[in-house]
């Protein structure tokens, strides 16, 4: 059964003619939309590497039918950058050591901006920790990780204060 | 994975039309999409319930009760400022399970309706007579370390996962279902189905009904101010419980004026035993006391395997979950909810 589908990814449309109803987004993404910046770990829920943004929340990829987000809006990876400026938690990632062979990396990424957007954990390690635990990293950056989400939480409230100013 | 047809219905009266022998209803997808991908569920046509907004509401009755729609994640669900103020162990039990991308993406009739963690249930290959009815159980000879301690039978000695299921089942909710032959209602007790001789059904469920919302009775929210949920895991956090209880008091001049407590992961359902709540009612909280209550709730519990150290993790759960009840509901959602790390009372966490 065929199924056509309108996606925006990173702010871009997208129709998409599913041949499959299998498709999950991760493969959508990967396969043929190009864009591999989004990884499979598992492929069960289980790693969070694939996680990106639906319609602004954090999702595992890997797990959902693409064929069903028909209309949502899909951020990855590829899509957080502003022209040539990083995203304040990619900048922290790097300032502060987060990774190590990068594969768990997309999705620590963008599991943090959408931890940050829930304001669920503030600057609180603890807190951070525990709305991180679903993205795995076989390197053991967690240290690093939990750092620089506490500094990028730290830098866009502040950005948001002087925004607003 | 199998392929299917996949419809997408617009209302709650299409959905149920469409359905048909061999049909799974599609919720957020964590768990059957998961299933497929292992090759344990092999429905032939998925009914993908994500277009049913009127299955999104949270609302409070004018009897003072709380509606759930069916569609409502877990994650906007143990958010919710009433869910919070009236049964705070609901969200503390949503918040220690899955991850939070996980609990975005699931629903809370997926949540009830989820399959055991058994291994040999996810694996095609193995004989489960949950997933294959008259295969045997793998489970009995194989890794059954984590498996049920009361309630099981020859045929089944698998386990209900579900954190959420806990505290509802402490706090008497009731399950709104629909189907071809119209609307009923199902008191959470009666909704999961011990294994027995026919451990396929799991369920209250019949064939075609379809979960619409679930409902927390008024008066259960007289617990509000001491309700915990405790989860023993292998891991600080994303990790299944190995043992659990959701705990609620309900006090009246320093003594229990009422008990609930409900155990999971260690039955086919969650446990709850009206003899060992009685036990509390009238007396004053003590750990002599709490250790009593929860003797009578194992009562009876048997090992099924190489697990009759989750007998006594059982007992030590249930009695710790009420001293914390006792101890108070916290201001605030503590940092690693559920957890055995968490400072109790004030005090440091002993680790
Ligand atoms: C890695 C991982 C870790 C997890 N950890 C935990 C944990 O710690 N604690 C915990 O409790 N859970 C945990 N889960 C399970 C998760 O909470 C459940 O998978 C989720 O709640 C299921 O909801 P869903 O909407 O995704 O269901 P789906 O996967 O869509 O469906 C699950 C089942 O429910 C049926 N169903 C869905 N909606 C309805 C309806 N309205 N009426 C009738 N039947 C319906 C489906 O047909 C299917 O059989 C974990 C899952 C994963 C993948
Ligand atoms: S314990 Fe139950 S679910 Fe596990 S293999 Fe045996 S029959 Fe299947
Ligand atoms: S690839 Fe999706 S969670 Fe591991
Ligand atoms: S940096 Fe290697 S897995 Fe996380």
């Amino acid at each position: 059964m065929p199924h056509s589908i309108t996606l925006t990814v990173n702010g871009r449309a997208h129709e998409v003619h599913l041949d499959d109803p299998r498709v999950t987004l991760l493969d959508l993404l990967r396969e043929r939309l190009a864009l591999a910046g989004t990884k499979k770990g598992c492929d069960r829920g289980q790693c969070g590497a694939c996680t990106v943004l639906v319609n602004g929340r954090r999702a595992n990829s890997c797990l959902m039918l693409a064929a069903t987000l028909d209309g949502c809006e899909i951020t990855t990876i590829e899509g957080l950058s502003e022209g040539g400026d990083l995203h304040p938690v990619q900048t922290a990632f790097i300032e502060n050591d987060a990774f190590q062979c990068g594969y768990c990396t997309p999705g620590q990424i963008m599991s943090a901006v959408g931890l940050i957007a829930e304001g669920r954990a503030g600057d609180d390690p603890e807190r951070i920790r525990e709305g991180m635990s679903g993205n795995l990293c076989r390197c053991a950056a967690y240290h690093g990780i939990t750092l620089a989400v506490q500094e990028a939480t730290r830098r866009m409230a502040k950005d948001e204060m002087e925004d607003a100013a | 994975m199998k392929s299917f047809d996949l419809i997408r219905p617009a209302t709650v009266q299409e959905a149920i039309a469409a359905w048909e022998p061999g049909a799974s209803w599609l919720g957020g997808g964590t768990n059957l999409v998961d299933l497929m991908k292992t090759g344990a569920l092999e429905p032939g046509k998925l009914i993908d319930l994500g277009r049913l907004a009127v299955l999104r509401d949270v609302e409070t009755l004018p009897d003072g009760s709380m509606r759930i729609g069916a569609l409502v994640s877990n994650a906007d669900l143990a958010d919710n400022p009433e869910i919070l103020r009236r049964y705070p162990m609901v969200s503390e039990a949503l918040l220690s399970g899955a991850s939070g991308q996980l609990r975005n993406m699931a629903t809370v009739a997926g949540n009830l309706m989820q399959r055991t963690r058994c291994a040999y249930f996810q694996d095609p290959y193995a004989a489960c007579n949950r997933r294959a009815p008259g295969t045997g159980c793998d489970a009995r000879e194989g890794e059954n370390a984590n498996l049920a301690v009361l309630g099981w039978s020859d045929a089944c000695i698998a386990t209900n996962p579900s954190d959420f299921c806990v505290p509802l089942s402490a706090l008497d909710a009731v399950v709104e279902v629909a189907g071809p032959s119209g609307e009923r209602e199902i008191a959470i007790g009666d909704f999961h189905l011990l294994p027995g001789d026919t451990p396929e059904r799991e369920t209250a469920l019949q064939p075609g009904e379809l979960i619409v919302a679930l409902r927390l009775p008024a008066a259960s929210s007289g617990f509000a101010a001491n309700a915990r949920y405790l989860k023993v895991r292998e891991r600080t956090s994303f990790a299944f419980a190995i043992a659990s209880c959701a705990a609620a008091l309900r006090m009246e001049g320093g003594r229990i004026a009422e008990a609930r407590f409900a155990l999971g992961a260690l039955a086919a359902k969650p446990w709850r035993v009206s003899e060992a709540e009685a036990l509390l009612a009238g007396q004053a909280p003590d750990a002599a006391l709490f250790e009593r209550a929860a003797n009578a709730a194992l009562a009876g519990a048997t090992a099924s395997g190489d697990n009759a150290w989750k007998i006594e993790l059982g007992r030590r759960t249930a009695a710790r979950a009420l001293a914390m009840a006792a101890a108070g509901t916290p201001q605030r959602m503590p940092a690693l909810p559920a957890s055995v790390f968490a400072a109790q009372a004030g005090e440091p966490a002993h680790v």
